[in-house]
């Protein structure tokens, strides 16, 4: 408890609550001075709220430690180049510079967000159990349904932050990202931003779902602009992550890893940070533009003044959708990685897998209008992107008959990461399946805003990221810890989960068809949906209790994991050639590639080789 | 070889077999309108090839993990098989080709979504928290449910008061927004009579889940007559409560017996010129005061109290169903006789 408080996390979180207060006071104060009101529904007045929410993150920034070294070089003070960690659980509540250890304070921090936004997400299903108001009125239930939307957002983009993290350093052969401190920052940045997220709920909630339209969201309560800096601030996280991740690729492979050397899963988080680099700006600006507007009177959005509604939904999905990209990207390359291992064959058409990601990534710019098919855009405008659209099935395709031309005559193995990698394929088919009737102009106008799209895009997270992150995280836990996850809790989670979410998405869908629309806290009993809505309801309670077993597997485990330090998959990969864990700095002696990295069955052939030690 | 002719007929009869089921449990609601007939042939191919590709991936996966199993005991690789150039274009080449199959097919059948009846029947709707109005231009009235005539076009052309919304009946497919500070276009020709919902499908507010009206869609010659008894109410609506009483005093042939310019009409009764406000005797020789109060208690239970010299009014207005709003539109119109 006492390394608690004196850990960075501790003061952080302290000098966040001082500095909110402080900043609201101030605005309370300067309002007060005006003659404006001062105060609010909910204590402070909206503009003290932002204000304060705006202090409260710098004074979090300040307060961890996370800017000190930059601080001390801007003061002429010189710093360490590397910080010891302390031993033991404290590191990954105080401030570290060690890329793995920053993977995983990321994946800690997304499990519990997950828990977080499946929490929410079984609160609004139980009220959906049966036709008829339960115990939510409607503003809760949307407030509900947004919030499980963004947290499960930030939750994801904290998991493949957390994977790529850990990951890619370890896989390029580098003792570290290419700015350890960015790195650090990025990951701190994302606490206050969860914690605005959450504040959000007793600060009236948004009733807007979480892509925040205006001008609903120009009216809707305080919790609206939480929701906003929220994701302002988390928007930071993305770019410079993205960025870090895309130099250290550039600039610290080990020698002989030439681009078609470079592990799948270095592409796939190529592909995704050259998205989150670029395009996570236009989230934050149009979040930003709505803050001003609710704060300065500025009208963009509302018509009164001459601005235009449609244009933020413009500016959201210019991020929003490639942002989907940045979510599934880095699962596919997990299930590209781990095939090969399980299957004892090369991954069928590297080249082809590879620059499939970055042919994804680079038309998912293309694609955003295919949400604003029904919007009142211009209509002649549907054309083109759904042209643009269905294109993607294209390179998704690719990557479907190379995973089956993988598996195709290999020699299968199916321990509980290769479960979960197989589970990703055929869930993201689904989705993938469920994907060109959206696309299509004259179809989406039935499915637009229904159940169906609900349906579809859980499918897509699911096997592009939570079923890939799953297999990550079993797979790579001897690396970080030197022990396994018990093979028997992981089998009853995926049996558990699996079928489960089979059903829940495709009642979702079935239902959707039928006419059963989004974000509706109730439906009309004469719709004949109660029935498939109760099922649905229990299958999201099965799969909450799937991950509560992987919970308790994953702290047992920890503990008492059978010690598995060597090369237990038998892979290639340089990272399985060193004993787990792997120290700070990670590899003691630097290696050369000298072959290709899925050469399964080529008898002595090798990924890398270790230079020798120098006696 | 014979793993590739097995899988292919596999993936042959779980297409069929996947395409039967879909379509057999009936994925669509009925079909209301001419716009649904281009989407729901669409929605047809598009089951199509999902059932062909489910099949495609799904049964080769399933066969290498029943018959590629690693034996017990088998520590060495599979075959080393890196790819093959001519197949990864055959799969980038063919899926292309198919998609912009798809999208042109697409693009044909929104075409017939948007096709234009210039004879088409406008309604103006308006779109708030959370309810639905529907204006008539043509015939001059508001509605808060659609009703409408099958087999004709309608175009809806929408605003909102507020925040965006949207047009959704999924028996005519067509969804559209509505988006406040400008006009959405919705056109629709319901070819099925009944009784369908339009619900919301934008967020729109706390009570967006119940933001519905109800959609009518019903022969000609119902329409004509709904629009005539709309036209009354709203005729009605738009006069002042005295030009309604005189209205409804004709009606109810008042004026049989009651004139309005002081006159005694033959068997009738008192003149209404000045009747109200003054004082009259009654049979029993009591006087009372003709106000709302005696009003109404003559006319609803005419033996009660008779005028001295008049014999009882044969209208009664209980028995003639007189509503009490009718009843005080006369008598406001009877103040204005003085």
């Amino acid at each position: 408890m006492k390394k608690f408080f004196k850990s960075a996390l501790a003061r952080g979180l302290l000098w966040q609550l001082v500095g909110t207060l402080v900043g609201g006071g101030f605005v309370t104060g300067i309002r007060a001075v005006m003659g404006l009101e001062a105060l609010g529904r909910f204590g402070f007045s909206e503009p003290a709220w932002v204000f304060g929410g705006l202090i409260g993150t710098l004074t979090f920034l300040g307060g961890s430690g996370v800017v000190s070294d930059w601080v001390k070089w801007a003061r002429g003070i010189p710093t360490h180049d590397h910080h010891e960690d302390p031993p033991g659980w404290e590191k990954f509540i105080n401030v570290s510079l060690d890329h793995k250890v920053i993977g995983i304070q990321y994946t800690l921090t997304a499990l519990i967000v997950l828990g977080l936004g499946g929490t929410f997400a079984l609160i609004f299903r139980t009220e959906l159990a049966a036709s008829g108001l339960q115990f939510l009125n409607g503003s809760q239930y949307n407030t509900m349904v947004g919030l499980h939307g963004i947290v499960m957002i930030v939750a994801i983009l904290l998991g493949i932050a957390g994977m790529m993290n850990y990951l890619v350093p370890l896989l390029i052969g580098a003792a570290d990202m290419a700015f350890p401190r960015l790195n650090a920052f990025s990951y701190w940045i994302t606490i206050p931003a969860a914690i605005w997220l959450v504040s959000s709920l007793f600060l009236g909630g948004f009733d807007t779902g979480w892509t925040g339209y205006p001008p609903l969201s120009a009216r809707a309560p305080v919790g609206m602009q939480m929701f906003f800096l929220a994701v302002f601030v988390v928007g930071w996280s993305s770019i410079l992550g993205g960025l870090n991740l895309l130099v250290s690729v550039a600039r610290m492979r080990a020698k002989g890893m030439t681009s078609f050397r470079l592990p799948i899963f270095v592409w796939a988080s190529i592909a995704t940070s050259l998205i989150s680099l670029t395009a996570t700006q236009l989230i934050g600006l149009s979040f930003q533009m709505v803050m001003f507007q609710r704060l300065f009177g500025m009208g963009f959005f509302d018509p009164a003044k001459g601005g235009n509604p449609v244009l933020f939904q413009h500016l959201f999905w210019f991020y929003s959708h490639p942002a989907v990209y940045v979510f599934i990207l880095p699962g596919l390359g997990i299930i590209s990685e781990l095939l090969p291992v399980f299957v004892r064959k090369p991954l069928f058409g590297y080249r082809w897998v590879a620059m499939s990601s970055l042919g994804i990534a680079l038309v998912g710019f293309l694609v955003w209008a295919h949400h604003m098919f029904t919007s009142g855009m211009n209509e002649y405008l549907r054309v083109p992107f759904m042209y643009s659209t269905l294109l993607v099935a294209v390179p998704t395709g690719v990557k479907f008959f190379s995973w089956v031309a993988t598996i195709w005559g290999g020699k299968i193995e199916t321990p509980t990461p290769m479960l979960f990698v197989l589970g990703g394929v055929v869930v993201f088919l689904l989705g993938g399946l469920s994907g060109p009737p959206n696309a299509t102009v004259s179809t989406d106008l039935h499915l637009h805003d229904t159940y169906f799209i609900v349906g579809h895009f859980h499918d897509t997270m699911f096997g592009g990221f939570v079923f890939p992150f799953f297999a990550a995280l079993y797979y790579w836990f001897p690396k970080a810890t030197g022990r396994r996850m018990n093979e028997f809790l992981g089998k009853v989670h995926f049996w558990l989960m699996t079928p489960s979410f089979l059903v829940l998405t495709l009642g979702m869908m079935r239902i959707g068809l039928l006419g059963m629309r989004r974000r509706i806290s109730d439906y009309d009993a004469a719709l004949g949906f109660d029935t498939t809505h109760l099922v649905l309801t229990v299958a999201g309670f099965l799969i909450f209790t799937s991950v509560l077993v992987f919970v308790y597997n994953l702290f047992r485990s920890m503990k008492k994991g059978e010690i598995a330090t060597g090369n237990l998959w038998n892979s290639r990969s340089p990272e399985w050639q060193v004993d787990s864990p792997i120290p700070a700095h990670n590899y003691a002696q630097p290696f050369e590639v000298v072959g290709e990295p899925y050469d399964y069955g080529l008898p002595g052939s090798k990924f890398v080789e270790f230079a020798k030690p120098k006696p | 070889m014979l793993h590739f002719i097995i899988v292919g007929i596999l993936v042959i009869v779980m297409a069929i077999l996947t395409y039967l089921g879909l379509t057999g449990i009936g994925l669509l609601p009925v079909q209301a309108s001419a716009q649904a007939i281009p989407i729901d042939w669409m929605f047809n191919y598009q089951v199509i090839a999902i059932s062909f590709l489910f099949a495609l991936i799904v049964v080769p996966l399933v066969y290498s993990l029943i018959v590629f199993r690693r034996k017990k005991g088998d520590t060495t690789d599979a075959e080393h098989i890196e790819g093959n150039t001519t197949l990864e274009i055959t799969w980038t080449v063919i899926p292309l080709f198919v998609v912009i199959v798809f999208a042109f097919m697409g693009a044909k059948s929104l075409g017939d979504t948007r096709r234009v009846d210039p004879q088409a029947m406008v309604i103006n709707v308006t779109a708030q928290q959370f309810a639905f109005s529907f204006e008539y231009p043509d015939y001059g009235f508001t509605s808060k449910e659609l009703y409408a005539p099958v087999n004709k076009q309608l175009l809806l052309k929408m605003t909102s008061r507020d925040v965006i919304h949207s047009f959704w009946v999924p028996e005519f497919r067509v969804k559209q927004d509505i988006v406040p500070g400008r006009f959405t276009e919705y056109r629709i020709t319901p070819i099925l009579e009944g009784v369908y919902k339009v619900r919301c499908a934008e967020v729109c507010g706390g009570g967006h889940a119940g933001m519905r009206s109800s959609v009518e869609i019903v022969s000609q010659e119902r329409f004509d007559n709904w629009v005539k008894e709309k036209q009354a109410e709203a005729l009605a609506a738009s006069q002042t409560p005295e030009e309604r009483g005189q209205l409804l005093a004709t009606s109810y042939g008042c004026f049989g017996c009651h004139s309005v310019d002081g006159s005694l009409l033959p068997n009738g009764g008192p003149s209404w010129l000045g009747l109200f406000g003054s004082q009259v005797e009654l049979e029993d020789g009591s006087t009372v005061l003709v106000d709302e109060a005696y009003i109404i208690q003559s006319v609803m239970d005419p033996a009660s109290q008779v005028v001295k010299g008049f014999s009882p009014m044969t209208f009664n207005g209980t028995d003639a169903g007189l509503t009490d709003a009718e009843l005080a539109d006369i008598i406001a119109y009877i103040m204005t006789l003085k």
